[in-house]
């Protein structure tokens, strides 16, 4: 799920900068200075004066009642959002029936062969033997029914991202409305999504689907945009010159030419979609996600890694194939094609093959039972790092400490502040990073917390993100630099990532809970362990990219390593430092709501609470106020250059 | 070839389908039912294990006695009164007692039929270990909690005792009493019950005192002996207003539900949940199985149903 798709921009002067921070600050001052004894004055307190909140509940509560009772009798549900419920409903069932029909042998017989097409021979056999993994695990049927939906959810994920990325790509001002609102969707929480979806379609698959669709199409309309802005002109004026038309062009110069960015964009769609799969299991999405979902309600790891596992592997064949698929070179004519129809008459002969010979489903006699050793594993793990470790004491000491001195005292501290002055600490460093529209956006999405009357768990939710960013970013500066400057340990490193990226985050709630009891920390504990391959991926690229003749004159120069990493390499990789503390703040946050499963309380439990009770009005304010802690924190960390390039 | 074919097939069945008239979102199951031909009853599984016991053995039944293919979908308690509403689900096979959502979808709407007692009696309250209780017995009144505030202090309850909630989709009103019993504990929700078993099973590993909520049957109580903290004793009425309860939880026959158009074409299946009736043992034992012993549902299933023949024979005839 790397979403490392902004390129490295250029490093600003450090002295110019320090001069217009300082310029910022005056004026922020100034405004300050004016504005905040008049808001001092008319409301004076602590937290978010009640006076400028608005109580939605009563509308809410309405609303959904209104939902309830006409559900099943007014115009607008039977005959818009009924049919698109049903067409997701069918269409999911033609896909599951097709890879039922098919059997195991012929899904991984037709898996293999399209992956021998696109990406060659190796990639082939790890995407059969990945296929046979999910089979091996005992978890075909679910495996098949999750890969139904992804199928359907990808597909109409990459038509709606499609069309939106031509709109975005060919007109000025259809990019300059969309580009805001997909910025904001990136960022958002899967959570926050579920409960207006499931109120209008009900618990199922179709809520599940739309959902995963809003939350995977983004990253297409993004890349589809960019590969149609990013064509070469030169090429482009000749194809105008040869006297096409406007469509013409787009179909023979400009789509083709974007061809690495669509790729890009599936990959992402398909990332996305995988990881919302599992989130998605909490509104009836069935599938590997509801089998990780309900072994958790047993307490029961072993089972819910057992289902985890097909999980990562689908995602990282997918993301392997298509990745292949970009960089490879388009299809070769006339002989790609015979190949592709000896790759399908081979998938139809194995899976005719297997239904005659009475193999369709998976035999139950080739299951392997992983649940019982891995659970037995992590209770020797909690039996003897819970607590009474001789010296550093044992994890729960670790998690009550951590709580006492750096979880409290943030949440008080924040909470204690005036309201105001959150407010300008904000304004202030969204426009020391970023621009003054950085700014405003991330200000107004703090107010917008305060008048939803979220204010306390706001803060609170923020104190939780902020302690795990800060070891999130220690660890993964630390991991990412010592990755950069060792091949042996990056190599031994990917797969750890890669693993720890794609599995689905409910898998970490139960060992950390296990490891660090019930609260906060066992919650900024899942936050960091999810947030740290993505910290320490963009760092070693970072630091890798730095120039190379930049390391060596400093090397000539009898710099010591720890030199040559403080005063060259750090500096020099300061975007790609920036980008890393940015995506870390978006993927900490995620994993912090979640956290209101394990009892990270706040904005989380709020959502958590909405959606198990049905209560629109706690649920919805409680997912506003997380889009907008989502879009503040985007905000405050997104440096200026990231957006300046981008328009290009 | 073969992908372009489902593609353009299924957007033909899409289109004669879809393409006139209504679609009532309520008459949809799941895309997952039905598959290959046999005919499927599709069961909510709460997150609770006593509710998975339940569907362990049912869903047994039916595959393996009347033909069935079962699928089971995990949804909280409140959703899956919407759900089995629009028949998303069939049944739900163990409520704990929703009288709003009862009035809207029974009495009003009549989308949900009533489908008689589970046969086992549900009693939320509040308790401390065994090995607590018995070193101070006083410990088992609510008056005396605040003497003990001190030891069930945690990290998360901030200078006070803490009371460990669990799912918040969990009928409770731990705050409201708190606060009417002017009690100097902190309501702390675990989030979820496996995280609240979890944080149990780690405090009594270790000897510790916690004060949890926590309800009956429940398999937990065989792993952790624990002992009820009196609570006001219960009467009719006395938790009508949410704000000021200030008595105990009731003791709930819980209940079983069917989709009404389930209840009347369910053929076989239907009956079948209808008479479907155990005790408080029984589930217990099949609870235990799943997970304790980490059993697959499926195993445990089978396991209680080779030796209680006598029991589900009853519920077929």
């Amino acid at each position: 799920m790397a979403t490392v798709t902004a390129p490295v921009p250029r490093i600003a002067l450090p002295g110019v900068l320090k001069h217009r921070a300082v310029h910022k600050l005056l004026l922020l001052a100034l405004a300050a200075a004016v504005l905040v004894p008049l808001a001092n004055a008319r409301w004076a307190s602590g937290s978010w004066p009640d006076a400028l909140t608005v109580d939605l509940t009563d509308p809410l509560t309405r609303t959904s009642d209104w939902i309830i009772d006409n559900r099943d009798s007014h115009p607008l549900f039977l005959y818009f959002f009924g049919h698109v419920s049903n067409a997701v409903v069918l269409s999911v069932r033609a896909v599951y029936l097709v890879l039922l029909a098919a059997g195991w042998a012929g899904v991984t017989a037709f898996a293999g062969l399209v992956a021998w097409r696109v990406a060659g021979v190796r990639l082939a056999l790890g995407t059969a033997a990945a296929f046979l993994a999910c089979g091996l695990l005992g978890m075909w049927v679910p495996t098949m029914q999750t890969l139904a939906l992804m199928v359907v959810a990808v597909l109409a994920s990459v038509v709606v991202g499609a069309v939106l990325g031509l709109a975005a790509g060919l007109s000025d001002r259809m990019d300059r409305i969309l580009r805001p609102v997909l910025d904001t969707m990136q960022v958002l929480p899967a959570f926050a999504y579920l409960l207006p979806v499931v109120l209008v379609f009900g618990i199922g698959v179709p809520a599940a689907v739309l959902a995963t669709v809003v939350y995977a199409a983004p990253p297409m309309a993004r890349l589809t945009s960019l590969g149609l802005r990013g064509a070469d002109k030169e090429v482009l004026e000749a194809v105008e010159s040869l006297g096409s038309t406007a469509r013409q062009r787009l179909l023979t110069a400009r789509i083709p030419l974007a061809r690495k960015e669509l790729l890009l964009g599936l990959n992402q769609t398909i990332m996305m979609a995988l990881s919302m799969a599992v989130i998605a299991s909490v509104i009836g999405a069935g599938g590997l996600g509801d089998r990780v979902y309900q072994a958790l309600a047993s307490v029961d790891v072993g089972a819910a890694l057992a289902a985890g596992i097909p999980i990562v592997l689908l995602a990282v064949v997918l993301d392997r194939v298509t990745g292949a698929a970009g960089d490879g070179t388009p299809g070769a004519g006339r002989s790609g094609r015979a190949q592709w129809a000896y790759a399908l008459g081979a998938t139809l002969v194995v899976a005719v093959a297997a239904r005659l010979l009475g193999r369709l489903d998976w035999p139950d006699a080739w299951v392997l039972n992983i649940a019982e050793p891995v659970n037995r594993a992590v209770d020797w793990m909690t039996a003897h790092l819970y607590s009474g470790v001789p010296v550093v004491g044992g994890t729960a000491d670790w998690a009550g400490h951590f709580t006492t001195w750096v979880l409290d005292p943030v949440r008080d501290g924040l909470q204690g502040l005036p309201w105001w002055s959150v407010l300008l600490i904000v304004a202030a460093l969204a426009w020391v990073i970023g621009t003054w529209q950085t700014a405003l956006t991330a200000v107004l999405a703090m107010a917008t917390i305060g008048v939803l009357g979220v204010w306390k768990p706001s803060l609170d939710t923020l104190s939780q993100v902020l302690a795990a960013v800060a070891v999130t970013l220690v660890l993964g500066f630390a991991i990412g630099i010592t990755a950069a400057r060792s091949d042996r340990f990056e190599r031994l490193l990917r797969p750890v990532l890669d693993v720890f990226q794609t599995m689905p985050q409910f898998v970490y709630l139960i060992p950390v809970v296990a490891l660090f009891g019930v609260g906060r920390a066992p919650a900024v504990a899942a936050a960091v362990v999810y947030a740290l391959p993505a910290v320490v991926r963009i760092t070693t690229q970072g630091l890798r990219q730095v120039d190379q003749a930049a390391m060596e004159s400093a090397r000539s120069l009898g710099a010591t390593s720890g030199q040559q990493i403080r005063q060259v390499q750090l500096p020099l990789a300061r975007p790609a430092l920036l980008l890393a503390v940015n995506q870390g703040v978006v993927l900490v946050l995620a994993v912090v709501i979640i956290g209101g499963l394990v009892g990270g309380g706040a904005l989380g439990y709020d959502v958590v609470f909405g959606l198990a009770q049905g209560d629109l009005a706690t649920g919805l304010v409680a997912g506003a106020a997380i889009v907008c802690l989502g879009l503040m924190l985007d905000r405050v960390t997104q440096p200026t250059e990231r957006r300046a390039k981008k328009g290009a | 070839m073969r992908r372009r074919t489902t593609a353009v097939a299924g957007s033909l069945l899409l289109l004669t389908v879809t393409g006139c008239g209504a679609a009532d979102m309520t008459k949809q199951a799941s895309p997952f039912a039905n598959a290959q031909g046999s005919k499927t009853v599709n069961l909510s599984v709460q997150s609770w294990v006593g509710a998975q016991a339940n569907v362990a053995v049912v869903q047994y039944l039916l595959e393996h006695e009347l033909g069935y293919r079962v699928d089971t979908v995990q949804v909280d308690e409140v959703p899956a009164w919407d759900a089995l509403s629009q028949g998303r689900v069939d049944a739900l096979l163990e409520d704990w007692g929703h009288p709003e959502q009862e009035q809207r979808y029974v009495k009003d709407k009549k989308t949900i039929t009533r489908a008689g007692d589970l046969g086992v009696t549900g009693h939320i309250g509040w308790y401390v270990p065994t090995y607590f209780a018995k070193q101070h017995p006083d410990v088992t009144n609510w008056k005396n909690l605040n003497k003990y505030a001190e030891q069930f202090r945690t990290p998360e309850s901030g200078g006070k005792g803490q009371l460990m909630d669990g799912s918040p989709s969990y009928v409770t009103n731990d705050k409201a009493l708190v606060q009417n019993l002017k009690l100097d504990y902190q309501v702390v929700f675990a989030g979820s019950e496996a995280a609240q078993i979890t944080q149990m099973r780690q405090f009594a590993k270790e000897k510790k005192p916690f004060l949890t909520y926590w309800y009956s049957p429940q398999w937990l109580f065989k792993k952790v002996p624990m002992t009820e903290v009196k609570l006001p004793a219960y009467k009719e009425g006395c938790d009508a207003d949410p704000e000021k309860v200030a008595c105990a939880y009731p003791h709930t026959p819980l209940q079983k539900y069917l989709n009404t158009d389930f209840a009347k074409n369910g053929g076989k299946a239907a009956a079948f949940l209808k008479k479907f009736k155990w005790s408080t043992e029984d589930q217990n034992e099949v609870s235990l199985l799943i997970a304790d012993q980490k059993m697959t549902p499926e195993e445990a299933a089978k396991k209680w149903v080779d030796s209680h023949e006598s029991t589900w024979k009853a519920w077929l005839s």
